[in-house]
């Protein structure tokens, strides 16, 4: 600062005059930059101002009359008004912070740009700006959009009988949080279900994952024959459309009709089993089913760091003597676990949230009686089966929210240990 | 223990454990496919080697009057190709500009990427289904594709901005010196360096709408809308086992072109995945 001990107060006359936007510009004498601001600002409320004094009297009340005012749409418009708010005020702090900064350019005796420097400047700051708003634009409408609104129908009633256009809906507060853990018939089916969906969620990753590693391994021996030919046979479960192959399992594990009771089982002199009626039978398959899925991509995985693993790490320990679990333990393992550790990881939350296999395979069934959720079902098809079949919108979100925070926390706990993140320029 | 018949016992046991995962891996294709060729119509009677062979029904797949399977494969090829058009481009711009451009929100902005690609879109299942209902996008392909391409964002996003970290900047600087513009770069020099890259994220967002299930089923409402999976779950549901055979031969025949398509492909898939999983 070549005089710090400045008798000029440019930066904050600047700053306090563009409360009313533009005039701040205008005291920097940045003229057309003011007129843009100031032009901004009145078209915004004349053009906004209606949507705003809906939007919000619709989110606050949530309709006053039924039948006239539809819950579920008001609060859709709140939104809107919400985000215009938000955008709104994003320009409005833009240009107090734009004014304040001139001011003290000013301050330190620098010259201002001209109008076609901040032209230039315009066209370089904005061009990344530029560059990633068709996507943001659209993550907004079907990202964003969505996560606020789920997180807003949490806290209101809207099921069955507080269902638009006949009733209005209202904000109930953490009612539905409350609901899931204080009634007895909520509680315990959530408590069923978010317990059945980490056992799923570690029993079928961790499978896949061992099947997948393993067999990698085992044709990655440099003297057996055939790799090209079992490898591309192992990948054939990736290939196939997920989608098909389960609902081809499902008609396998028919309990009247499938293969697997006809002729696998009393091949093998086994009884059939009733895959689809015993809750503990079906979450059995699954956890088979979803391995015979998830382990070619593990598979795959690893067969490529493998390739990459130095020969001389091995005869390094050949000449030490190491056996080959050994070997497995010390080398192998240890370097492809680093590699892929992060797609692991990725296997998990997927698992977690793996709808299709669930649904396609038994709907979630078997029923069991007292709680609202199939024997299989994992969170997100409980949601999907409150949402679809019985209407229960309310608490549906909120378990949405519990679901949402249960991946996000582990996540980017996850995230944070590994080293993608403390790299300064990465991020 | 001599060397030798370690050897030939290590081997022996490999071969047996390959054997029975292949077993295990094939059994249930073929016996897809077998039945799709069995004379029956239901799940009852059908075995993976039928005694009369018969292509009835992948014929009658292919009658227009009596079924909507070559409706429901057109669509989930219009909607997967649409979706992979419009992902790539916006994932490239944004990959591009997160890569190389330090601007205000840049690390918020890669920050909440990396949030939204950990929980899928459809967990907001409720959101979608109301939205839709609201702007009269239910039961339009455009909505699902809407959908589909805002998924498939984020997560390539970080694929692409890890592909792109590791080409050179002293190429844009070189480049700027020779008085290159923004566009000119990018188009000119970043572009061409990373067509691998951008045939992964192609691939992955063509492959993402075509195995989707949930979101179809939420957004699609009338018959000839479909896509492959529901109109394949609906096949196999109505009365479930009635028109086992004609399911049968429809997976076949969607199996077949994406397995094809997938194992010519799956170098890339590995490469893609590492890469992003490894740098980004």
């Amino acid at each position: 600062m070549m005089n710090s001990n400045v008798t000029t107060k440019h930066r904050k006359n600047a700053g306090l005059l563009s409360i009313i936007p533009g005039f701040g510009q205008f005291y920097n004498k940045q003229f057309v930059k003011g007129i843009i601001f100031l032009v901004l600002t009145i078209a915004f409320f004349s053009s906004f101002s209606q949507t705003l004094n809906w939007g919000f009297w619709g989110l606050i009340t949530l309709g006053e009359i039924p039948l006239l005012d539809h819950s579920i749409f008001l609060l859709i418009d709140g939104i809107i008004a919400l985000l215009v708010a938000i955008i709104g005020l994003g320009i409005y702090a833009f240009n107090i912070y734009d004014a304040y900064n001139n001011g003290k350019k000013r301050d330190e005796g620098f010259l201002l740009n001209s109008v076609r420097e901040q032209y230039h400047n315009l066209l370089d700051n904005g061009f990344p700006y530029l560059m990633i708003s068709p996507g943001f634009l659209l993550l907004i409408f079907v990202v964003i959009f969505p996560i606020i609104f789920v997180i807003l129908l949490s806290f209101t009633n809207y099921d069955l009988y507080h269902s638009p256009p006949a009733k209005l809906v209202d904000w109930v507060g953490i009612q539905n949080y409350i609901d899931i853990f204080k009634l007895d018939l909520w509680r315990s089916t959530f408590f069923g279900v978010l317990g059945w969906t980490i056992v799923w969620t570690f029993g079928a990753t961790t499978l896949q994952v061992a099947i997948g590693v393993f067999l990698a391994v085992v044709i990655n021996q440099k003297d057996l024959k055939g790799k090209a030919f079992f490898r591309t046979i192992l990948i054939l479960p990736w290939a196939v459309p997920a989608f098909v192959s389960i609902l081809i399992f499902s008609g396998m594990f028919n309990e009247s009709f499938g293969v697997v009771n006809t002729q696998i089982l009393s091949m093998l002199g086994i009884d059939a089993i009733p895959w689809m009626t015993e809750e503990l039978w079906t979450r059995f398959a699954l956890i088979l089913i979803q391995s015979w899925l998830g382990f070619p991509f593990i598979f795959a995985m690893t067969t490529g760091v493998l390739q990459s693993i130095p020969e001389e790490l091995y005869e390094a320990a050949n000449v030490d003597g190491a056996s080959i679990s050994q070997k497995f333990r010390g080398i192998t393992l240890p370097m492809v676990l680093y590699a892929t550790a992060p797609i692991l990881i990725t296997q998990y939350t997927f698992n977690f949230n793996n709808f299709n296999v669930i649904f396609l395979f038994n709907g979630g069934g078997p029923a069991i009686p007292g709680q609202n959720a199939g024997g299989t079902d994992i969170l997100i098809s409980w949601i999907y089966q409150l949402t679809m079949t019985s209407g229960q919108y309310g608490k549906a979100a909120a378990i949405t929210m519990l679901l949402s925070l249960i991946v996000v926390v582990v996540a980017l706990w996850q995230f944070k240990r590994t080293n993608s993140f403390k790299e300064e320029d990465m991020m | 223990m001599s060397n030798k018949t370690e050897k030939i016992i290590r081997l022996s046991i490999s071969y047996l454990i390959l054997l029975v995962a292949v077993t295990i891996v094939i059994y249930p294709l073929l016996w897809v496919i077998g039945s799709s060729f069995n004379p029956g119509q239901s799940l009852s009677g059908s075995t993976m080697f039928p005694e009369n062979p018969t292509i009835k029904h992948y014929s009658s797949l292919f009658d227009i009057e009596k079924s909507n399977y070559v409706l429901w494969y057109l669509n989930s090829m219009k909607i997967s190709l649409i979706t992979m058009v419009f992902a790539v481009i916006s994932v490239a711009f944004t990959g591009y500009a997160f890569s190389r451009y330090r601007f205000i929100g840049r690390k918020n902005g890669l920050l909440t990427f990396l949030v939204l690609q950990m929980i899928p879109n459809f967990a907001a299942l409720i959101a979608i289904f109301v939205l839709a209902n609201r702007t009269g996008l239910l039961d339009s392909h455009a909505g699902l594709i809407l959908i589909y391409v805002g998924g498939q964002i984020p997560m390539n996003t970080w694929l692409m901005k890890g592909y792109l970290d590791t080409i050179p900047k002293e190429l844009d600087e070189s480049a700027r010196m020779d008085g290159a513009g923004h566009l000119r770069i990018f188009w000119q020099i970043i572009m061409p360096l990373s067509k691998p890259i951008i045939a992964v994220v192609a691939l992955f967002s063509f492959i993402a709408p075509f195995g989707d299930f949930i979101l179809a089923r939420i957004m699609l409402r009338s018959e000839e809308k479909f896509t492959m999976g529901v109109g394949l779950y609906e096949l196999v549901s109505k009365q479930f086992g009635n028109e086992f055979t004609t399911f049968a031969a429809g997976s076949v025949l969607i199996a077949i072109p994406i397995t094809i398509l997938f194992l010519s492909f799956q170098k890339y898939f590995i490469s893609g995945l590492t890469a992003g999983g490894t740098k980004g």
